[in-house]
């Protein structure tokens, strides 16, 4: 296991305390160069593990809210460079949390992958997650994720059978994200997820992550016992949306958390 | 005879791929879903009885086999003989409803009543309505908002046919939106919902399963070129939006390597990016809505806007397939502008009393414009004009 999976790990221990919160931002929402101050907050708030999103033009497994808030950044010229420049200057300015970039295939393949993934984690990023990259295709990214010493996240879904799922749990060399039920970013609920993260655990000793529809602190206290992490997006985007985002997001972050 | 053209059944190329091209990039939601469909497709196409069934539509329902009609007064301008495979004669006017009546069979094989479709001219979401009518399916079609303005005679079709037609994204939002917000649709509706898409794009097994469906279109025409002229064609000619009417046809002549094969993609107005939507000629290769292909896209890989005056042609991607058969150089790929077919889509009204889709306009343009003297043409006359005439008349000087 990499130094990168071993933070991931540390981070989202199996405690049969509540599940700890993992904020997800998209980079370059509201603006390009805020998203460090973000990570920040995200950070002050309790965030054990954060999500960085690269916005793309195309991202078929995001709903409204985190669609709209990555066409924003597109439009303010957030480019996949300048998210990883935010997440370095975040790091230099002290953040210690690690740090998980969710991002398409498309924008990583343009970039190249050995090249992205050697930027990635020279800027301090620790693990990947790619949602539309299946276990069938992911070798590549595997291989050039392991030369740059970060860690793979992998996906699974309530229509995952068992047979893909161990699959998915022994190729994770980060956590595996749980997807709470069939549907994209901002949609569900998240106790449907139970019997997913259920069949997962009895497979892998793997951190679990659910994620998609979590919005409330009362969601993430339900997952105790089930989940290590809840992943929370469309939430904190929308509290990104405010005045001074990096006080709604704490804020928003923090009452999550319980503090 | 009523006998249509048989379909070309290969088995589906390993892991989606075409060359290099092709896969299958998709949220692991749907990833089951595929496997089941490929699974379900190989099995009944090897079924004698749903064959027979899909036949039994084309013939009875949809009017094939259509006719190839030698175009004497458009041969003569042409300086070659040229002829026209009449998919604008297929019930509801384009090729697209053979996908959709072999999709929606399978869909029924697979227990699946709720159908989720993209549509861009709105030909497949009206090729999907009208077979979902006949069966008696639940259908949800998703169109861009631009679309749905240009091609507003479709969407009271569709609705007349008890489809819901979702409109999709800001006011200038096209296929392309459409094709994504479907797919969302479907990984949100996996279990009791199939997606019809309408071309040979999007994640495996799609490409394959849509080529083995319009295949009917080359096989029927290869025949009847040979019935009619004793001769194979020189040139084949087809547009490319996403490419399933060209691949239908091209899929008879791939072993014939005397016979040229030629797309036509879209050249708007003009090559600079966001005027076009000739991902061949000026794209790069790239992922776009679950295949790797060649698309129209920034360095960053952020996908491009597009322009057709052809809302069928109007795409940032192109199926696997023709990627690797331009990357093999067995097929060619041409763009041309909306003006020039404009001036194809009057000059086949007149000259043949044809008045053709403008998508199918394009390939008209191309084949005008191949060296005279040669052998025969043979074009693919995918569907007809009737859902752009207030386009063409809105271009018409007062
Ligand atoms: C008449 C007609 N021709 C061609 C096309 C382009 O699609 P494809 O390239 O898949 O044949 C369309 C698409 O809407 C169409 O309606």
């Amino acid at each position: 296991m990499s130094a990168a999976g071993d933070a991931i790990l540390a981070a989202l221990p199996r405690s049969g305390e509540e599940p700890r919160v993992c904020p997800y931002l998209m980079a370059g929402f509201p603006d390009p160069e805020g998203t460090a101050d973000l990570l920040l907050a995200a950070e002050a708030g309790g965030g054990a593990v954060l999500e960085v999103g690269i916005p793309h033009s195309d991202p078929l497994a995001d709903g409204p809210t985190i669609q709209a808030a990555g066409r924003l950044a597109l439009a303010r010229g957030m480019t996949t460079r300048i998210a990883l420049a935010q997440v370095a200057k975040a790091r230099t300015r002290g953040l210690r949390v690690p740090v998980v970039c969710m991002t398409y295939l498309n924008p990583v393949a343009q970039f190249g992958l050995e090249d992205f993934c050697q930027a990635a984690a020279a800027a301090g990023v620790d693990a990947l997650l790619v949602p539309d990259l299946p276990l069938e295709e992911m070798e590549e990214l595997e291989g050039a994720a392991s030369r740059a010493g970060l860690a793979l996240c992998t996906m699974v879904a309530p229509t995952t059978p068992d047979r893909r799922l161990t699959l998915a749990a022994t190729r994770a060399t980060g956590f595996v994200y749980c997807v709470s039920r069939t549907g994209v970013t901002g949609t569900g609920d998240p106790t449907e997820g139970a019997s997913l993260l259920e069949r997962v655990r009895a497979l892998s000793d793997r951190p679990l992550v659910l994620g998609f529809g979590v919005r409330r602190r009362s969601q993430v206290v339900s997952l105790t016992g089930l989940a290590d992490g809840v992943a929370v997006g469309s939430r904190i985007v929308e509290a990104a949306r405010g005045d001074d985002p990096a006080a709604s997001v704490r804020e928003v972050v923090a009452e999550l958390c319980g503090r | 005879m009523n006998v249509p053209g048989r379909l070309i059944v290969t088995a589906p190329p390993p892991r989606g791929r075409y060359g290099e091209f092709g896969g299958s990039f998709v949220p692991e939601t749907v990833v089951p879903a595929l496997q089941e469909l490929e699974a379900a497709a190989v099995e009944a196409l090897g079924d004698p009885r749903f064959l027979a069934d899909f036949y039994g539509l084309e013939a009875g329902y949809a009017g094939r086999p259509t006719p190839l009609h030698h175009a004497r007064r458009l041969s003569v301008r042409a300086g070659r003989p040229v002829w026209l495979k009449r998919e604008d004669l297929l019930h509801t006017g384009a090729h697209k409803l053979n996908n959709a009546l072999g999709q929606l069979l399978l869909a029924q094989r697979m227990g699946k009543h709720r159908i989720v479709a993209e549509t861009g001219a709105g030909q497949h979401g009206l090729a999907t309505a009208t077979a979902c009518a006949l069966l008696g399916m639940e259908c949800i079609v998703y169109m861009g908002r631009e679309d749905m303005r240009r091609q507003a005679v479709n969407v009271a079709k569709m609705k007349l046919l008890g489809a819901r037609v979702e409109p999709v994204g800001d006011p200038a939002a096209t296929l392309k939106d459409a094709t994504s917000e479907a797919i969302r649709d479907w990984v949100t509706n996996v279990r009791d919902t199939h997606y019809v898409i309408g071309s040979v794009v999007g994640p495996h097994p799609y490409p394959w399963l849509v080529r083995t469906l319009q295949s009917v279109i080359g096989s029927e025409a290869r025949a009847q070129m040979l019935e009619l002229t004793g001769r194979l064609p020189e040139v084949v000619v087809a547009s490319v939006g996403g490419g399933s009417n060209a691949i239908g046809i091209f899929a008879a002549f791939l072993e014939d390597a005397d016979v040229q094969l030629l797309g036509v993609e879209a050249g708007g107005r003009g090559p600079e990016p966001g005027a076009h939507g000739a991902s061949l000629g000026l794209g790069t290769p790239g992922v776009l809505h679950g295949s790797r292909s060649y698309i129209l896209q920034d360095p960053d890989g952020q996908v491009l806007p597009t322009h057709s005056i052809s809302a069928g042609l109007d795409y940032p991607g192109v199926g696997p397939e023709h990627a690797n058969l331009m990357a093999t150089g067995r097929a060619r790929y041409v763009a041309l502008d909306d003006r020039q077919a404009l001036d194809a889509f009057h000059l086949l009204t007149r000259l043949e009393g044809i008045i053709p889709a403008l998508e199918s306009s394009h390939a008209v343009a191309a084949a005008l414009r191949l060296p005279d003297g040669g052998g025969p043409i043979l074009v693919c006359l995918s569907g007809r004009g009737d859902k752009d005439l207030e386009t063409v008349l809105g271009r018409e000087p007062k």
